[in-house]
């Protein structure tokens, strides 16, 4: 790929009145990758992409995307970009087909290629049979869908999600994830802010948590799994009376902590062959297993593990 | 399919603007109740109300009011304009306007310019109802077409400057209840239903202050006189004035949004 980074930001920083939120920020996003900002409600998410895309000033730092300073050529670099806000920005008394041709002719398309652009779009993301509906009729779904399509007008090479998901059931947000990645595969650039794991996990390449308007962990999500070390294993033993005892065994096998809830018993595992020799001390020990759950970390886990206690 | 981008300019993106907002409007055409039952019902009440009493008659008394409703009736609409803006600006589509490498004034222009259609109704419907009252101006169509339109231009620079109270202000109720309150203050502080001899002494004075007293007395002018009076120019020129200052002002309150 290109050496030109798709965006970088640089010490962005924004106070509304005393509280700062967003502190420092800097990252870079290659071009074609994915990148996430994840982080819980109120962390700065939204307010670094509205700084990014232009909508709102930063109080200091600067932006770049495709190597532009947003804050000197914002007009080229907003011809750059596609934006999908966390709330459907889409014009809720015109219809589908009105709003792809309106947004189609301010994004410069003529008459011509606004209606066949149009067209295409709405068979794309199969909304041809509400094409002429109004908006109110929509569902959360589709209403997602059509801004998401008014953002690939011009086929940007990068493209802003913020919460693309967030609301969606969970249908609708797996077909949303294919879109994206469709996206993907086609060559864009992808920025998307979501506070579900999960979601980061399954189409990020790169990620950066942010809590309290800074970033606490850059990485992969493989990266940041592999920070918490192995898989987890859970014991849940038959006889609740046991749990000091066996609490005491366990810490003498493994190098982490013993965590407790009830008669659950969970330890980290370098790796799972140490399984074995474990069974084999809580055996030997007649201490009974009703149950036992080997998982491997979550983002669940990095995410809990660095945001602890701050929230 | 390949997609060119041709830099839109100005008066393209404006129109793409404007003709989204008459799409709003015809999809909600409720929209235009001010400017269609408003004045019909201001007619009928004020004409049959203070008729006698101001004019000694309806008939007498519909050259005093049909400039006076005609212009209340701009005003009104022109109030709607900032309301309007107010909740387009909190609406997320707004965001996605300014992400668009497209001009930045376009959206507000747009709107501005769509209103004018507002402003274009309330005056057919102001003057209709009027004639079929029995107004009926001693000059041509042509000057009734005139003071038409120059009620609609004056009620286009006056919907520039409720486009900026509509973006300095905190909510779209809120610009709605000022806007209420001017209009209501403009028009009867003037002598659009009373003439100015039959004020009391402080109201006269108020009424002379009052901008819209000289643009209702242009046109009542015109209307007796069948010429493009001194007066007239000065209300003309005027408007062009005050646009000159609150383009610029609502143009940077816009931006600061």
């Amino acid at each position: 790929m290109s050496a030109i980074n798709a965006i970088e930001v640089n010490h962005l920083t924004k106070k509304f009145g005393e509280k700062v939120a967003v502190n420092d920020i800097s990252f870079k996003v290659r071009q074609g990758e994915v990148f996430g900002l994840l982080g819980p409600n109120g962390a700065g998410k939204t307010t670094t992409l509205r700084m990014i895309t232009t909508l709102l000033k930063a109080d200091s730092g600067q932006v770049k995307i495709f190597g532009h300073d947003t804050a000197k050529e914002g007009r080229l670099a907003r011809s750059m970009f596609g934006l999908t806000g966390q709330y459907a920005s889409v014009d809720e008394d015109l219809s589908a087909r009105q709003n792809l041709m309106i947004f189609s002719r301010l994004n410069g398309l003529s008459r011509q290629e606004a209606k066949d652009r149009t067209a295409e779009l709405l068979t794309e993301f199969s909304l041809e049979n509400s094409a002429d509906k109004p908006l109110k009729a929509f569902s959360g779904g589709m209403r997602r869908r059509l801004d998401l399509a008014v953002s690939l007008i011009t086929r940007p090479a990068l493209i802003f999600l913020d919460e693309p998901t967030t609301g969606l059931d969970p249908r609708t947000r797996s077909q949303m994830w294919d879109t994206i990645r469709k996206l993907v595969d086609q060559g864009s650039t992808i920025i998307l802010t979501t506070q579900y794991l999960d979601e980061a996990d399954q189409l990020a390449d790169n990620l950066a948590i942010i809590d309290h308007g800074h970033v606490v962990k850059m990485g992969t999500p493989a990266e940041l799994k592999e920070q918490l070390g192995g898989p987890r294993v859970t014991f849940t033993l038959s006889q609740t009376r046991q749990v000091a005892a066996a609490e005491q065994l366990l810490a003498t096998q493994v190098a982490g902590d013993v965590r407790e809830a009830g008669p659950d018993l969970s330890v980290s595992l370098g790796q799972v062959a140490q399984l074995a020799p474990l069974l084999a001390t809580l055996n030997d020990a007649k201490i009974g297993i009703s149950h036992l759950a080997v998982q491997e970390p979550s983002l669940d886990d990095v995410f809990m593990n660095l945001t602890v206690g701050k929230n | 399919m390949d997609i060119r981008i041709h830099r839109g300019n100005v008066i393209q993106n404006t129109a793409t603007m404007a003709y989204r907002n008459l799409l709003k409007t015809i999809h909600n055409p409720d929209q235009l109740m001010d400017v269609v039952i408003q004045p019909v019902l201001f007619m009928l009440m004020f004409g049959y109300l203070f008729g006698g009493a101001i004019a000694g008659g309806v008939k007498a008394y519909l050259p005093t009011i049909v400039p006076g409703i005609l212009i209340q009736t701009m005003l009104s609409a022109a109030s709607g304009s900032g309301a309007q803006i107010r909740e387009d600006l909190d609406s997320g589509v707004f965001d996605r306007f300014k992400s668009l490498p497209m001009a930045r004034i376009a959206p507000l222009a747009g709107q501005l310019f769509a209103d004018s259609l507002r402003l274009l109704i309330a005056a057919i419907t102001s003057l209709t109802t009027g004639y079929l009252m029995g107004w009926r101006p001693g000059v041509g169509l042509g000057w009734v077409v005139a003071i038409g339109l120059l009620a609609i231009f004056m009620g286009w620079v006056l919907s520039w400057v409720f486009a900026l109270l509509g973006l300095l202000a905190k909510s779209a109720a809120a610009v709605q209840s000022v806007s209420l309150m001017t209009m209501l203050v403009l028009s009867f502080m003037s002598n659009a239903f009373v003439p100015m001899h039959a004020l009391t002494k402080p109201l006269r004075f108020i009424a002379h202050l009052n901008p819209v007293t000289y643009v209702i007395t242009a046109i009542r002018q015109i209307l007796a006189t069948g010429s493009w009076t001194h007066e007239a120019w000065v209300v003309l020129i005027f408007g062009v004035v005050i646009v000159a200052i609150f383009a610029p002002l609502t143009v940077w309150a816009y931006d600061r949004n």
